[in-house]
């Protein structure tokens, strides 16, 4: 028998989620999509260098787990993180000095668009190998069970990277050793240019929870409400020592996969149509208004707000100084 | 002179990890059949006795998920030891070992540190074949941001394995599997052997001769004795660490001796003595009056059958007879 991950469907009615809440998750999936929008600008206008993968079209996922948990809680991010760092609480301007690669950058410059991290809210660092990030994650949830500290480790990944190895071996050990450690899946469909059905065994990623014997779970990643009540119940679960649990969020990459990406595997069409009518931040938005919660200028104050911080990060971004020459040695050893 | 008491190599290890997991609850150790069996030379045995098996914690055979549990959780705050079991078996996480736990630091900025210690049994042992006795050192040595260190005896096993542990960057610890049963005077009183500096073994002023390790013990104190029965007064030199290698003490000796060999396990090639050959080249050239001489194992996997692997074998005679043609 081989039992299915369980499908999530959203249950608790949008006219009873806390307004605060609804607001916040706005603010952050709009921050997200108006940051990445200004970097894939400055990005074709030669100002940002190296590699850049946007994250438009899933921020709902990074906004809705990230909801459930603490600044004390850790993350491990992937090439296409910027979403997880802003959902984690860091600092938009440095986000955009990095990127930029300047001096004020959280990395001070060394890591760019691929390897930011803060650690002053628990964001371990994104990571330029696909697949990196498990067993990481799975060490630091290693540490707060040593510690006891009550802290849980999340590790996001795309459909590509289930196929590493290092998927399995983190499944299993922290499986075998009841690690809190969420394991979120998001599935965006693609793995550069590669469709995932053709190199993936499985059609449901969730389902490969059942080998490891825990708990797999899938989720409309486009619908926050979805990714936000099904996180709160995982991040729960974890969290009273239940060990860990895998989550597949599916989504869709509307953007190439790189800022540059010439697109030759896809139609247009195809994007434009999940682009119209299965956008996160367009659903939410409707949602929230039919539901009456929130209106037309809540919302919009929120985008103007937002627009403001993102004006004000790529300022800084491109006012700081770039590192001294000097500096490249700093930080090699302690 | 500091009292001391003659314990093993592996009881010296144990020693040190004895006294830092006391010190410090950061501490920790995961690995292969360490806490049930002991570590599969002895060099655990008896530590879950004193720390349980949270902290001294057997793993599932997955040396990718034990590297890069141990780089996670030194970012969450703790300081790990990994056991590889085999030197070996380092090869399986190159991704963590090289991307991971050499990056982080530089990469993020220097945020946050990685203060972890990877253990690597390594180097020949009777007839453990191609998979089970290879000599890593160089192929780390080549990595920005690790620190890699391979004592040759209980003093400095014990001396740098304390240092390893306290060190904020992370440190490979290579101990040459037959070493561990192998004894020595080590100082009863807390002491710490420090990473980056060669010892002088023993002083001389013909010809300095870096070895480690091992070899040092097997291959290289032999060679230096018969040497100086020819009337050729060796500076002998243990590296100790070989990352970052310690330049002055070996310009030092050189500029004293004017010759320089270097002899070590590994393979020769692209060794740890191509490097050491380097910087004397370099920065030393005005002091040698010979060329410099390499010696390293023979071009090839370690054999498994007795006659392949004597042939593989260094050997003192050999290189001593290369050692008098510098004269
Ligand atoms: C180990 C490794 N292999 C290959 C790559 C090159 N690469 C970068 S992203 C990517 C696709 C990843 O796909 P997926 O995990 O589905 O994430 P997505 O980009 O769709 O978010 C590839 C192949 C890499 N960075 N690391």
């Amino acid at each position: 028998m081989c039992a299915k991950a369980i499908l999530k469907e959203p249950t608790i009615p949008v006219k009873d989620y806390d307004r605060d809440l609804l607001i916040e998750l706005y603010r952050k999936m709009v921050s997200i999509r108006l940051f990445e929008q200004k970097v894939e600008h400055h990005f074709l206008a030669g100002d940002i260098p190296g590699f850049v993968h946007l994250y438009i079209g899933e921020e709902g996922i990074g906004t809705g787990v990230m909801a459930n948990l603490t600044k004390e809680d850790y993350i491990e991010s992937t090439h296409r993180g910027h979403g997880h760092t802003i959902a984690k609480g860091a600092d938009l301007n440095r986000m955009m000095a990095e990127i930029f690669g300047k001096k004020t950058g959280y990395c001070k410059g060394k890591g760019g668009s691929m390897h930011i991290a803060d650690f002053s809210v628990g964001m371990l660092g994104a990571n330029g190998i696909v697949g990196g990030g498990y067993t990481l994650a799975v060490g630091a949830a290693l540490a707060s069970k040593l510690r006891e500290d009550g802290r849980i480790s999340v590790v996001f990944f795309g459909d590509g990277a289930s196929n590493r190895g290092t998927f399995h071996e983190a499944l299993n050990m922290a499986a075998a050793w009841k690690l809190p450690v969420l394991f979120v899946c998001e599935n965006n469909e693609w793995a550069s240019t590669t469709p995932y059905l053709t190199t993936t065994s499985v059609a449901d990623i969730a389902d490969r929870a059942q080998g490891y014997g825990i708990p797999g779970y899938m989720v409309d990643g486009n619908d926050v409400l979805s990714v936000y009540e099904t996180s709160k119940e995982v991040v729960d679960y974890i969290r009273s020592g239940n060990g860990p649990v895998l989550l597949e969020c599916k989504t869709y990459r509307i953007k190439g996969h790189f800022v540059g990406d010439p697109e030759k595997y896809r139609t247009k069409e195809e994007v434009q149509e999940v682009f119209d009518n299965n956008n996160p931040i367009n659903r939410f938005e409707e949602k929230v208004l039919e539901a009456g919660v929130l209106s037309r200028e809540d919302l919009d104050a929120v985008y103007v707000e937002v627009e403001t911080a993102i004006e004000e990060a790529v300022r800084y971004a491109l006012e700081s100084p770039e590192p001294d020459p000097s500096e490249l040695f700093d930080d090699l050893y302690v | 002179m500091a009292e001391t008491k003659k314990i093993t190599f592996s009881q010296a290890t144990l020693e040190a990890m004895q006294e830092e997991m006391e010190r410090d609850d950061t501490v920790f150790v995961m690995g292969e059949d360490i806490a049930r069996q002991g570590g599969i030379f002895g060099q655990f045995k008896g530590l879950p006795d004193s720390f349980g098996s949270d902290r001294v914690r057997d793993t599932p055979i997955t040396e990718t998920a034990i590297v890069g549990a141990a780089v996670g959780a030194a970012l969450a705050g703790m300081r790990p030891i990994a056991d590889m079991h085999f030197a070996d078996f380092m090869l399986v996480c190159g991704d963590e070992i090289y991307n991971q736990m050499a990056k982080v630091h530089y990469m993020f900025g220097g945020q946050k540190t990685v203060p972890m210690v990877l253990r690597a049994p390594d180097g020949l042992i009777n007839q453990a074949a191609a998979q089970h006795s290879q000599s890593l050192e160089a192929i780390f040595q080549h990595i920005p941001g690790l620190k890699v260190v391979a004592p040759s005896n209980p003093a400095d096993a014990k001396g740098l394995l304390k240092s390893a542990i306290r060190d904020d960057n992370p440190v490979i610890y290579f101990e040459h599997k037959a070493l561990f049963n192998t004894k020595g005077d080590v100082p009863v009183e807390e002491y710490f052997t420090p990473i980056g500096k060669a010892d002088i073994v023993t002083e001389g002023s013909d010809l300095t001769v870096v070895s480690y390790s091992n070899c040092l013990q097997t291959v290289a104190k032999p060679v230096a004795e018969m040497a100086e029965k020819e009337g050729i007064s060796v500076e002998l030199i243990d590296l100790r660490t070989i990352s970052p290698i310690d330049k002055d003490a070996i310009l030092e000796s050189v500029a004293k001796t004017s010759r320089l060999a270097i002899i070590h396990e590994a393979v020769k090639q692209g060794g740890v003595g191509g490097e050491i050959a380097a910087i004397v080249a370099e920065e030393g050239l005005d002091y040698l009056d010979a060329p410099i001489m390499r010696f390293g194992s023979p071009f090839t996997p370690v054999p498994f059958a007795r006659p392949l692997e004597q042939a593989y074998r260094l050997k003192p005679e050999a290189i001593l007879e290369g050692i008098k043609r510098m004269f």
